[in-house]
């Protein structure tokens, strides 16, 4: 719909800044930029962070899915595999404990002040995106490509109509969300 | 809506919905999903291209992710500024050296809290790499677009992480 402006490198630029404040001042006002919030959903005592998550992908799922049936967006999806996926996401997950920020939180840390996402976190992420580009002929010759997934999407993989997969994850994440505080979460 | 923007916190639902509808806008207008490790690593790329400008160019992963400034870089750059603002406005900005809750588990010392931190940042640098994705690539993004890939990225994180965070906590 607005191709004309994709391609425009100066204007997309501005566009990123606009967002990503957007994106900050949401994630701040969430308090999901907090370590205490962080570490307290991966205890499992404080289930902020998956609130936030779902309410995005609720309403982020909506719109992209409906501009995408009015032929408004295209959608950026790739097959994934064993070796990228589990393995990355694992890695990333013990990250995820030790440092307790993610690498838009950790940004979003900053900007309240805190000096250890600044000194040890951004740093961390730089190092290790660093390692990965500098390895990154090894890891995807003999690791990336293990037990590559046949498929990009979940309805491809169910064979389910993707509007009915839509409908049924979003009442699936309003159950959630629903029966979050009935344990009191 | 002024009181709103002043508020020091709001509901997870509605802080959850408004990503939900920059999601929109970032398809819309740049054609993108969010995400943010990307800029992490053209980041890492441009500090070394300063030192090192030839190795840099040789390397396979920066011709693809090319060592510049683009949309999700100024993204990530954006996010530090509304997190600043956000927090400015409702007068929650506070320089802070160690979390609370690090702090009342693990005490004061300021070296042990920035080496987990940054140990944790190579590592979460690393893996983020390696899945093709971060929290926001995947787990908001990839999640809508009913990605697989993202889907089991996201499991891996959070299986990874609550195990982990467990055990460093019942150390």
């Amino acid at each position: 719909m607005f191709e004309q402006y994709h391609t425009n490198s100066l204007l997309q630029k501005f566009f990123g800044l606009f967002i990503g404040i957007g994106f900050g001042f949401c994630l701040q006002k969430g308090g999901v930029t907090s370590y205490d919030i962080i570490i307290g959903q991966l205890l499992l005592t404080d289930f902020t962070v998956v609130k936030v998550m779902i309410s995005a992908v609720v309403v982020g799922m909506i719109g992209i899915h409906l501009m995408k049936t009015l032929g408004w967006i295209e959608f950026h999806t790739f097959p994934g595999s064993i070796g990228s996926n589990v393995i990355g996401g694992l890695l990333f997950g013990i990250g995820f404990a030790l440092l307790g920020y993610c690498p838009g939180t950790v940004a979003g840390a900053i900007g309240q002040g805190q000096m250890d996402a600044l000194i040890g976190g951004a740093v961390g992420i730089l190092i290790g995106t660093g390692i990965f580009a500098h390895f990154y002929p090894i890891i995807n010759s003999k690791v990336l490509t293990i037990g590559t997934f046949p498929v990009e999407t979940i309805p491809e993989l169910i064979q389910i109509p993707r509007w009915i997969v839509v409908i049924i994850m979003i009442l699936l994440m309003i159950a959630v969300l629903q029966y979050l505080p009935v344990f009191g979460l | 809506m002024l009181e709103l923007l002043l508020e020091p916190r709001w509901s997870p639902y509605l802080a959850g919905a408004g990503i939900g509808l920059l999601l929109w806008c970032s398809f819309l207008f740049s054609n993108k999903p969010l995400g943010c490790s990307t800029a992490f690593s053209r980041t890492s790329g441009m500090i070394e291209s300063a030192f090192n400008p030839e190795k840099v160019k040789n390397l396979e992963y920066y011709t693809i992710f090319p060592p510049v400034i683009e949309w999700q870089w100024m993204m990530v750059v954006g996010i530090i500024i509304g997190s600043f603002l956000s927090s400015y406005i409702s007068g929650t900005f506070q320089i802070i050296f160690i979390p609370h809750t690090f702090y009342t588990f693990f005490g004061d010392n300021l070296l042990f809290r920035f080496l987990t931190a940054l140990i944790g940042g190579i590592l979460m640098g690393l893996g983020a790499r390696w899945a093709w994705g971060c929290t926001s690539g995947h787990g908001i993004s990839g999640l809508a677009q009913l990605s697989l890939a993202s889907m089991v990225s996201v499991i891996g994180f959070f299986i990874a992480g609550i195990v982990t965070a467990i055990l460093l906590y019942s150390l």
